[in-house]
């Protein structure tokens, strides 16, 4: 029997309600919240700076080093020791791989840019949430970017096609399930980031990564205007005291 | 097959904030400077920044990022190692920059002479850096007008990127604060300040700096700062001459008047390359030893004159009117003002650096079987 109508109601290409943010952790050098349904991450990015130890240090380039958590009563509550295990490495190796491509590291030699990124809460697309924020919090610290790297889980369910899997969905009993995180860059098209998790016929594959395309692309616009967003509040509530907006002597 | 030409419009506005990736402008008419860069037919946001655009040039100023150091830059650094053959400073950026012997001072440094007579560990100078490699090895002088050791003071952090807006056009910023608070002041293009003052002047210093470093993309800023000061303190400001008040901060470095952080004076066409390469990029490591290798030697031929250690600048010798008597802490270097942890050399007796622990090294402690995807 096929997924024709999903769980909660949603349509096929719609993600759950998200929410973006730009530099709530003021003593990082950048930061970033991102939050789709329940799943949420939040990001903090230190650097460049200098590397330590000198052995990783690399003449031509920057290293970019990402550490990606789920916190201990995240998921299902059934997470109960902290701490870095092998599967969040692995997450953190394809974070790098994800959203190195959009970055001039080049211009940071001998440097590192680390990302670490928590999540409190979680339920299904955690990867995705998490490169998501990164990605603000990269823009965010002044990183030499040529567009931002949005990433959600698209999948087959039982022969349907569907964007932004929850939890309810990857865990689907009465059928086949492949879920599948992509991270693109939007502007281009790119894929970055491509993993399953199933079983899956090519024409299906091909499909849902069609959907992707434009769920990124909202996603992105969301990370843009979060960036933007943490500078307009300044200058509103700027006006609001009434500083007078004319301009400077520029 | 061929696209159609997109007819050339703005898409952001003049003085916006954009973000990477975004379409700033469409058609061919537009042209990509320092933070953009063009893709077929449109130009893209390279950074988070404010969009300033001269006739058909887009540049962005950037908002955030880090310090990278450049020849000519006038910084603050404060001494964190002691060499054989000179001093190494940090920064406030990823790269810490080399005080070699012969640019120390113009008195004569005998051979085996304890350097830390001369500079000690955690003690703060203001310095020019008058060399980058490729690599971002970062050479400095202390022989030009108003280099010195700081005494006295406090030294705090600012985002490096609004550097340009503290100084102000022709150091007009700088001098109001000064005006206002009496307080001695210079502001290193790295980002560290250094201020000296009474007590509740330098506090008041400070909360002004920090207002400009929030405020500083919002239009007006020079006026607003007028009326905080002019507020805290009681007293009026007298505008006119803040332009000429601050010689040391309102020399042209290198041709340009107000100097964005990171602005290159050339257009840099089709956006950017990586990085920002010193103009005496040779490319390569040069093999330079610092630790007990040999004092350097002139390096003759096409370095444009060796080393520029003594700046030209004309008239301006000696001690700059920040100079002042504010050092009322006597000998001691300056307060610093954040409480993150001192880099460098934890214990003062070793001149040796202790790198941190690396963070990742965690024991492949699997979290048994309980890691389900999510």
């Amino acid at each position: 029997m096929a997924y024709n109508k999903r769980h909660d109601n949603r349509k096929p290409d719609e993600t759950r309600p998200i929410i973006a943010k730009a530099g709530i952790i003021p003593k990082a050098d950048g930061s970033g919240y991102f939050k789709i349904g329940n799943t949420e991450a939040y990001a903090a990015v230190y650097g460049p700076r200098e590397l330590h130890p000198r052995s990783k240090q690399d003449p031509k380039q920057g290293l970019l080093r990402c550490l990606y958590n789920m916190m201990p009563f995240s998921g299902q509550g059934n997470r109960v020791r902290p701490g870095p295990g092998r599967r969040s490495k692995e997450i953190s190796m394809v974070m790098e791989n994800a959203l190195r491509p959009v970055l001039d590291l080049e211009a940071y030699p001998n440097a590192v840019v680390d990302v670490f990124v928590e999540l409190p809460q979680t339920d299904a697309g955690s990867r995705c949430a998490a490169i998501t924020a990164a990605a603000i919090a990269l823009a965010d610290a002044g990183l030499k970017m040529r567009d931002m790297v949005a990433a959600v889980a698209v999948g087959v369910v039982d022969d349907a096609q569907v964007v932004d899997l929850d939890y309810e969905e990857e865990a689907w009993k009465e059928g086949e399930v492949a879920d599948i995180p992509v991270a693109m860059v939007p502007s281009t098209g790119e894929i970055t980031l491509l993993q399953m998790d199933g079983k899956v016929e090519k024409e299906q594959l091909l499909a849902a990564l069609a959907l992707a395309r434009p769920a990124i692309e909202r996603i992105a616009e969301a990370q843009r205007a979060a960036i933007r967003q943490r500078y307009e509040d300044v200058m509103t509530q700027v006006v609001a005291n009434g500083g007078s907006k004319a301009a400077d002597e520029e | 097959m061929i696209a159609a030409q997109l007819e050339s419009r703005l898409v952001a506005q003049d003085k916006s904030v954009v973000a990477p990736g975004q379409v700033l402008a469409e058609g061919m008419e537009y042209l990509p400077s320092q933070g953009t860069y063009r893709k077929n037919d449109r130009i893209y946001a390279n950074q988070t920044g404010l969009l300033a655009i001269e006739g058909k040039v887009l540049k962005l100023i950037p908002l955030a990022g880090v310090y990278l150091p450049k020849r000519g830059d006038v910084i603050i650094g404060r001494v964190i190692d002691i060499l054989m053959t000179g001093w190494r400073f940090s920064t406030n950026s990823p790269y810490s920059a080399v005080l070699p012997l012969k640019d120390a001072t113009f008195d004569y440094i005998k051979k085996g002479a304890d350097l830390t007579t001369y500079f000690d560990l955690d003690e703060y100078v203001v310095c020019k850096i008058f060399q980058v490699t490729s690599q971002n090895l970062v050479d400095v002088s202390m022989k030009g007008p108003g280099l010195r050791k700081l005494k006295g003071g406090r030294v705090l952090k600012v985002n490096a990127a609004k550097v340009p807006r503290i100084i102000g056009k022709r150091g007009s910023m700088v001098s109001m604060i000064k005006q206002a608070t009496g307080c001695a002041m210079i502001v290193g293009q790295n980002g560290l300040v250094w201020l000296a003052g009474e007590p509740a002047q330098e506090v008041l210093a400070v909360n002004a700096i920090r207002k400009i470093e929030r405020e500083a993309h919002v239009p007006g800023l020079t006026e607003r700062m007028r009326v905080y000061l002019e507020a805290e303190t009681g007293k009026k400001i007298d505008m006119s001459s803040l332009e000429q008040e601050d010689e040391f901060h309102s020399r042209d470095r290198e041709g340009g008047e107000r100097r964005d952080y990171g602005e290159r004076r050339e257009y840099r066409g089709g956006g950017e390359r990586g990085g920002f390469r010193s103009r005496d990029d040779r490319g390569g490591f040069r093999g330079r030893d610092r630790e007990g290798g040999e004092r350097r030697e002139y390096r003759g031929g096409g370095e444009r004159g060796g080393f520029r250690s003594r700046d030209d600048r004309g008239g301006f010798r000696g001690r700059d009117r920040d100079g002042g008597g504010f050092s009322e802490g006597g000998d001691r270097p300056p307060r610093r003002d954040d409480d993150r942890p001192r880099e460098g050399a934890p214990d003062a007796s070793t001149p040796t650096t202790t790198p941190p622990p690396a963070p990742f090294e965690h024991n492949d402690d699997d979290n048994g079987g309980e890691e389900s995807d999510e």
